[in-house]
Formats: structure tokens, sequence, C-alpha cells
């Protein structure tokens, strides 16, 4: 499959009616999000829409504010202005409830559960969607989904490993096979591939291409090649704004991108690619 | 490394409407629990603990030291809840003697009673005659009867450790902070208790127990019963902490320890968790200070303060408190060591259980049983799926951050 | 009227005493985030070296004048000595700080019951400070109204440390920031030693005035470490205007409680009404950090 084959769908902008799949999955849609830290405006009344069925990009320099998004949406940060997942509310609920209406994120470094095995990290993720009661017994069997995520992301082999001497990259793998597992509608990557190799990169590009399907996936990233090679959407942001939105190359070939993230003109283009 | 690109009809066949109902019956069968023994190893190790306690310390030692060991019991049972709060759960209790203290009174309240009862009806226990005003504090009626007595050591502590601890978990206090807290709820309860002469004995406690529950306490027969009903007790714990710990509950538990806002994310509440595992230690606490009247026949408030309380983690800390049998094991060695030690060398006790305290936490921190590990480690090649130990020190807390602000 | 402001006169001694012992403690927890258990021994040794002091100058007043440096210094090295062989290697593990330094106060205290007995000692009050001063138809004693003036001092005198003198900028500098302060030339474990070496002498200044209304055994450590941190705690880690607040309303609660019921049941209440309070506000009245100790 050819990576420029990859989702011809018509991008959405910015003020357009996001598109809705035959489940009524209607994806994720932010309006006016601003958030403050005492006297300064992180994130300043931005407007995103992200589809599912699509692999959405949210870009920008350092302190753009991307990470801020992300954790305004996940209710980490207190902000206001609205935030609807399938048409419901979901801005300002807490973390624990945001979880299990189906937002999932991974985060930076490593959060796994280092001590535990990966199908106790597993098992404890598809917990969510089973009885409270479920927790006084001992596992017996090990829930399909679980090796359905595994076989998704090629780590059936390590299902038996602590968590803690995973690489990097698998790690990473583990936690997207996490959020399978806990039935996340919306996947929030922040910055998946910082510290792969290109071989693991290509394979989460691809995992997560095959993951997008009734999914929205949202993946904040540095690395513009990533970006280009994966990305069907790309949302720019620049000092808490949204500067440009649309396909990849929409966005790359919009002079105010150029100029603020990119370095200025097409020349810069070719010398300056933003490193990982 | 690559990921292995399936080629699938339909990626996520997973469905995720399909409804779940748990994993009955579905998936391949699971191993075993990882970082917590066999179940093959626990129940041998659990039959080694009653045969060695139960069968041969009566068959070698005497009476009287039968009961000192059946103190030490006592004390191990109170052990046993404190490696599931703090081993697997990581909340450092430090003042577990409140919980013990709960049972303690509360049994002994109840002895005094029925003693009292049977020299007449409406008699006052015998230290009430001679101080208070020859009423019966309205706090020891509801005693009188076993079976109030027998819930009270359950449920009373249960009720404590769930109001406080759920309320501090939701606040975030945690590992320190706690801790502190818990010392100065045991300091408080110690000093409440010293005041109350004329009802709870003050500082000399409660003591003179004639009967258990209809047993006549000069009869040495019973009280090789009761002492084996205390052995009996602690393996029944020793049980209920393995079943927690493999259960799914422990394998949360862990992860709430290691990494509690992580275990937000994944729609769990981590103050819901911490809580149902103090108020387990804090009901084994109270088993443990229920059992110990009878067996030593006097509970005052130098049992429950603060020194006694920081002895229990001791004997954790030092048997290992992530594992299943080395809080049992370090307490009934610290216990030993104590009793044998400070006949023979008084002050060298002390010496003795703050080096030992020191040096096990910045040498050991696993206790005893990290040993095991330790050398299982060296022999198997690194990087290569060796078991995990949750029962050592925690990963570096996971870097989640924690919701700002005030949210519930 | 009369019995309140007896009781209020009563809760600002009370007050008092819980500051000096609790000052060091927020250097040491508050700004280095160490929890040292054994900070109730080095008040008792504080005690000890006054009794030291009076057996060798014999004048009440004049050993009294000489044992608030002598014990500043004493519990300052024996800080010293802890932080450089014990506390240094356990510094991002609070918990095990805590049992650690536990450990440290039993050996302490078992070292004062073999030094010096069992039972406790007899310091004498000097003649000067025996009597009572009518304040507003309270009766003071005048000791009680030398601890109130000294901790008065001694926390005036760490503020200005801290705010003007060089090492105190460089101490806040290297909590704020311990990179940024190591590139500027200062040496953060110069700073550490310094830092746990002044708490622990203020516990040990704390233990002189101790002496002054108690006797002085081997475990009065143990009676003043729990309100010590209670009064961190309260007031908001890192933070000494914090302490000063707590102490002194934790002070006059547990007068005013102690007057309509008894003694053990007011510190049983003052607990109550401190875990209500961190309910309401976790971090203390004044947070500096919002880091939690994990």
């Amino acid at each position: 499959m050819s990576v420029t084959d990859i989702d011809s769908r018509p991008t959405a902008a910015a003020d357009q009616t996001p598109l809705t799949t035959p489940a009524g999955n209607t994806g994720l849609a932010v309006r006016d999000l601003t958030v403050r830290f005492g006297p300064f405006t992180a994130v300043d009344g931005v407007d995103l829409d992200f589809a599912p069925d699509t692999v959405h990009f949210l870009i920008g320099p350092n302190g753009a504010g991307k990470t801020t998004c992300v954790d305004a949406i996940t209710g980490l940060s207190k902000a206001t202005g609205s935030v609807r997942l399938d048409g419901q509310e979901v801005l300002g609920i807490p973390v624990r409830k945001l979880a299990r209406q189906g937002i999932g994120r991974t985060f930076q470094t490593a959060t796994l559960f280092e001590n535990l095995t990966v199908l106790q990290n597993l098992d404890i993720a598809a917990g969510m969607h089973r009885s409270r009661w479920s927790l006084l017994g001992a596992r017996s069997r090990i829930d399909p989904a679980i090796d359905e995520a595994l076989e998704d992301t090629g780590l059936g082999h390590v299902i038996d490993r602590p968590a803690g001497i995973l690489s990097h990259g698998q790690k990473q793998w583990v936690e997207i096979a996490m959020l399978l597992v806990q039935r996340a509608k919306v996947l929030l990557l922040d910055e998946p591939v910082a510290g792969m190799s290109h071989d693991e990169r290509q394979a989460t590009g691809e995992l997560l291409h095959r993951l997008k399907r009734e999914r929205t996936v949202i993946v904040v990233e540095h690395d513009m090649d990533f970006m280009r090679q994966f990305a069907s959407e790309v949302t720019v942001l620049h000092q808490g704004k949204v500067l440009s939105a649309g396909s990849v190359d929409a966005v790359t070939s919009d002079p105010r991108v150029q100029q603020v993230y990119l370095g200025s003109g097409p020349d810069a283009e070719a010398e300056g690619n933003q490193p990982a | 490394m690559s990921l292995t690109s399936t080629e699938r009809g339909d990626p996520s066949a997973a469905g995720p409407d399909e409804a779940r109902v748990g994993d009955a019956g579905r998936g391949r069968p699971a191993g075993p629990v990882p970082g917590v023994p066999r179940r093959g190893l626990a129940y041998g190790g659990m039959a080694v603990l009653a045969i060695a306690l139960m069968v041969l310390v009566p068959m070698f030692f005497g009476t009287f030291q039968v009961n000192q060991i059946g103190r030490f019991v006592c004390l191990a049972i109170v052990a046993v809840g404190i490696g599931l709060a703090w081993g697997r759960g990581g909340m450092l209790t430090m003042g577990q003697g409140a919980f013990f203290g709960i049972g303690a009174y509360v049994m002994a309240m109840h002895m005094l009673l029925s003693d009292a009862a049977l020299r007449g009806p409406d008699t006052l226990p015998s230290f009430m005659v001679l101080s208070g005003n020859g009423e019966l504090p309205w706090f020891w009626e509801p005693f009188r009867s076993g079976t109030v007595t027998v819930l009270g050591i359950v449920l009373l502590p249960a009720l404590v450790a769930g109001l406080l601890g759920f309320s501090l978990f939701k606040r975030k206090v945690k590992g320190a902070y706690f801790a502190i807290l818990n010392q100065a709820l045991v300091a408080a309860v110690a000093v409440l208790l010293i005041g109350q002469q004329d009802t709870l004995g003050g500082s000399n406690g409660l003591s003179g127990f004639q009967s258990f529950f209809g047993l006549s306490l000069a009869d040495p027969l019973n009280q090789q019963f009761i002492y084996l009903l205390a052995c009996g007790v602690l393996v029944a714990m020793v049980a209920l902490a393995y079943w927690m710990m493999r259960s799914r509950f422990g394998e949360l538990l862990v992860a709430t320890r290691d990494g509690e806002e992580r275990v937000r994310f994944l729609g769990y509440d981590p103050a819901g968790v911490k809580t149902i595992a103090y108020m387990a230690a804090a009901m084994m606490a109270s088993i443990g200070g229920a059992l110990f009247v009878p067996i030593v026949g006097i509970i005052s408030p130098t049992s429950i303060g603060v020194a006694p309380s920081i002895a229990f983690v001791i004997g954790v800390a030092v048997g290992g408190r992530g594992s299943l049998f080395g809080p049992v094991l370090g307490a009934l060695a610290v216990a030993w060591a104590e009793s044998s030690l400070a006949q023979a060398f008084p002050s060298g006790w002390s010496y003795f259980q703050g080096l030992l305290l020191i040096l096990v936490i910045v040498l050991l921190p696993g206790g005893v049983a990290s040993l095991g590990q330790r050398f299982r480690r060296r022999r198997a090649d690194s990087g290569n799926g060796s078991t995990p130990d949750p029962g050592t020190d925690p990963a570096e807390p996971a870097h989640v951050p924690a919701p700002k602000g005030t949210l519930t | 009227m009369d019995i309140l402001i007896s009781q209020l006169v009563a809760g600002v001694s009370i007050g008092s005493v819980l500051l000096l012992v609790a000052v060091g403690l927020s250097l040491t927890f508050g700004q280095m985030g160490v929890i040292n258990m054994a900070h109730g021994e080095f008040i008792m040794v504080g005690a000890y070296t006054t009794y030291v002091v009076q057996r060798i100058l014999v004048d009440a007043g004049l050993s009294l004048l000489f044992a608030i440096p002598a014990a500043f210094v004493v519990a300052g090295a024996l800080g010293l000595i802890i932080e450089q062989f014990l506390i240094r290697h356990l510094y991002h593990r609070p918990l095990d700080t805590l049992l650690a330094t536990f450990g440290v106060g039993l050996v302490l205290q078992q070292v004062a019951r073999d030094v010096f007995g069992a039972q406790a000692v007899d310091v004498a009050v000097p003649g000067w400070l025996q009597g009572n001063l009518q304040v507003f138809g309270a009766v003071v004693p005048y000791s009680r109204l030398f601890i109130l003036v000294l901790s008065i001092a001694v926390v005036g005198a760490v503020v200005l440390f801290m705010a003007k003198s060089p090492a105190g900028r460089q101490i806040r500098a290297t909590v704020l920031n311990r990179d940024l302060a190591e590139t500027s030339g200062i040496s953060s474990r110069r700073m550490d030693r310094m830092t746990f070496f002044l708490g622990s002498g203020l516990a040990g200044v704390a233990g002189v005035a101790v002496t002054l209304i108690g006797s002085t055994g081997p475990t009065i450590g143990t009676s003043y470490i729990v309100d010590a941190f209670l009064v961190v705690v309260a007031g908001g880690i890192g933070k000494i205007k914090g302490a000063v607040i707590a102490a002194f309303t934790l002070g006059v609660l547990q007068a005013l409680i102690e007057y309509s019921t008894s003694a053990s049941l007011a510190k049983f209440f003052v607990l109550v009404i401190v875990v209500a309070f961190l309910q309401l506000r976790p971090q203390g009245l004044f947070a500096v950090k919002t880091r939690s100790l994990a």
C-alpha cells in the first residue's frame, strides 16, 4: 500500500461541518478553546476539527500550545470554550470520566506500569469495560481484545515481559495498544515517534493508518518527515492560535507556515527540515 | 523492530459495540500472575507456616514461650496488612497502632464485661468499681454481646479507615504527608487513651481478664487453644492477602502505587483503590489487636502509640514489604529478636532496632525477600524478561501530569 | 472575658513553643524536602546540652545564655553528620528518609539513656525567669515569656538570614533551581549541608527552651516531633510565614479546646481539625511547592 494512497477524503477546514460516518461518529470538534496560566494565554480561541477515519497531525513550533491543547481536551488543564465528542460536550469533565467516554491519550515520556507485564498493563486498561466485580478475581483467561491489540501492534511476543524493560518504541506501541483495549474513540498521541528508529517510525505510521478506521487519530508531532508521510490532515498552531489547516500539501506550501516553522521561502524547505 | 503487518479484512474486528461480559469463557487461558508466588508455592508456604507455628512450636517450646510466640503472631497479623497497604499500595501506614488499639480495646471491653456478668448482672468491671462514678460508660454497652464485639473488631476500623483514607486520598494526600498524618493520628489516640482513666483504664490500660468467650484463661489448655486460634487467623490473613495480590485488584493496586495519575487516565479512581487496601490493613491490624488481648493479658496505650506503630513497620521492612511472606517472617523475626535481645541487652536492643532500620532502608529496601530476586536477577541474562518484582521499590513514578485545580 | 484572655495567652505560649520546634523543620522539610524524623531527638540533644552546660557553669542564668549557642552548634553538627553519612544517599526517597531518620532517632534516644540515664534530669530554671507576670488579668510565667521572645527572635533571625545574607540567598537559589544555581557557582552540596546544619541547630535551640517548661528526658523528642510536623504541613511546606501562623493558630486552638475538655481530648481534636483543614487546602496555608511528596 503506497503512502500517497492514504486517505483521499476532502479536507475539513475549520469552518466546515465535520463529516459523519455511518456509525454516527462525528469525531472531535473544538471551538474557541482558550487556556490561560495567569496572565499568559497559552491557547487562544482555537478551533479544531478532527474527523474519524483520518490521521490528523497537530504541529507547531515549541511553545505553540499543542500539548496544552491536548491537556485541555483531556481534562488536565482548565480551559474555556467547547469540546464536543460526537456532538456531546466534554470540556471540563474530570480525567477519569473522560477516559470512559472514549478519549484516550499517550504522553511524551513512557507512562506504563514498569513493574507489571505488558499483559497486566493491557488487562488493567481493558478493565474499563469490565464490571467492577471482575477486580475481585484473578485473571483466568486473556481477553481476546488484548490479543487483538497485541497483534495489531505486533507485540504478541512480549506479552509476559515487564513493561519496564521494553525499548522505547515498544513502550509507545504498548501505550497505543492500551488505547485500543480501552476502546478509545479518540486517540491523542503526544509525540509518539520521538526517539524511534526509522523502521519503527514507518511501522508506527502504518499502524496509525490501520487504526484510524472508526476512530479519530490525532498526533502531536515535531517530526516533519513523519508528518509528510503519514498525515492526512494537518493543523498548524503558532503562539496559541491556529495558523493553518488542511492537507499536507496545502499547509506546507502556505507561506505563513513556511515563515514560522520551516524558515521562509521554498529554499528553506530544502535545507531546514525540523529535527525530530 | 518492525511491526507485523497483518492484512486482515477488518483491522478493528473487535467491534467496539460488541457487548463484553468480562472474560468468562472467552480467550485463551492466562498464566500465573507475575510478581506474586505461584499457587503451589504460596499454599505450600502457608502450609509450612501453619505446621511450624501450630504443630512444631507447641511441641518444642514450653507454655511460657508458646505464649510469647503467640504475641509475635498477633504482631505478624498486623504486618500482613501493612505489607498490602505499603508494599503493594505504596502507603506508608505509620499509625496502625490506632487500629490495633480499636480491636484490642473492643475485645478487652467485651472480656471484662463478660467477666463482670459472671459475678452477677449489672456488675461493673473491677477497675471501674475503684474509680469512676459507678455507671458503665455508654460506649461499653454494645460490647456485652460477643457478636457485636466480633463485628466491631472487623467493621469499626474499616469504617474509620474508609472515612479517613478516602477523604485524604481524594485530596491527593499521599506519600510522606500521609505517613506523617498517620503518625499524628496514632499519637493523638494514645494521648486520648491515657487521659481516659475512668473509662478505659488510662495509662494502666485494661487487664485482669478471666475468661475469653466462655473459656477460662486460667486453664492452660484454653491458652493453647487461643494460641492455635491466633495462628489459624494468621494463616487465614496470609491467604486473604494472597487472594488480594493475585486478583486484578492487586494488580491495579500496584499500578496505582507506581502511577497514580496514569491509572486515572484508564478510568479508575486511585483514591478508591487505595482506600480499599487501607481498609484491609486496618481490619487486619484490628484483628491482631483483638487476639493480642487474651494472649498477653493486658492492653495499654504503650502498645498502641508511635513507637509500637513504627515497630510494626520495621518488621515489614526487614522481611520485604511487597512479598507475600516477607512481612510475616520479618515481623516474627524482629519480634523474637526484640524479646530475646531486650532481655539480655536492654540498651543493645534499641541500638539494634535503630541500626536495623537504617541499614535495611539504605542497603536492602526490598527487605530480605528481595535477596532472592537479586540472586535470580544476577543469574538470569539482563534484558531477558526476568520476572518483574512489584515488591521492591516502585519504578520512577510515571511522569503523568496531575490535573491542576480542583477537579474531583 | 478573663477566661478567654487567659486561654489566648496560654495559646500564644503553646504556639511559641510549637513555632520554635517547627522552624528548624520548616527549613529542612520545607526547603529541602527532607523528612528528618530525628528532629525531635535534636531537640532532646539541645535540652541535654543545656543540662551539661549547667553542670559546668552552675549558674542557671549564665548557662541558659551559653546553652543557646552551644545547643545550636551541637545539634547542628549532629545534623551535619547525619546529612553527610545518611540523608545524602536518600535524597529522592522521602519515605525512606523518613524511616531511616526514625532509626537515627531511636539510636540517639538510647545514647541519651546510656549517657544520662533513663530518668529525667533536672535542669534548673534561672531565678530571673521564675515567677509570673500579670498580663490582662492572665498569669504568665516569665519562662513562657522568655520562650515567646526567643521564638520571635529566632524566626526573625532566620527570615533575615534567608532574605538578606548572601548565604541565605544562595540557599534560596538552590532550592528554587538547583541546576541554575550550580552554574552560577553555588555548590548545591554545600547549600544542602548548610541548610541541614541550620535546621538541626534550630532544633537544638528549641531544646534549650523546652528545658524551661518541662523535664528533660530521653523521650521528650517524641512528644514534639509530631506537633512540629503538623505545624509545617498545615502552614504550607516551604513558607516560614505559614509555620508562624500555623503554630500560633494551633496553639490557641489547643488552649481553647483544652479549657472546655481536657488536654488529651484537645490534642485529638487539634489533629482532626488539621486533617479537616488539609481536606480543604491540601497544600497548607501558603503553598510554595505544588509538587507532591510521593
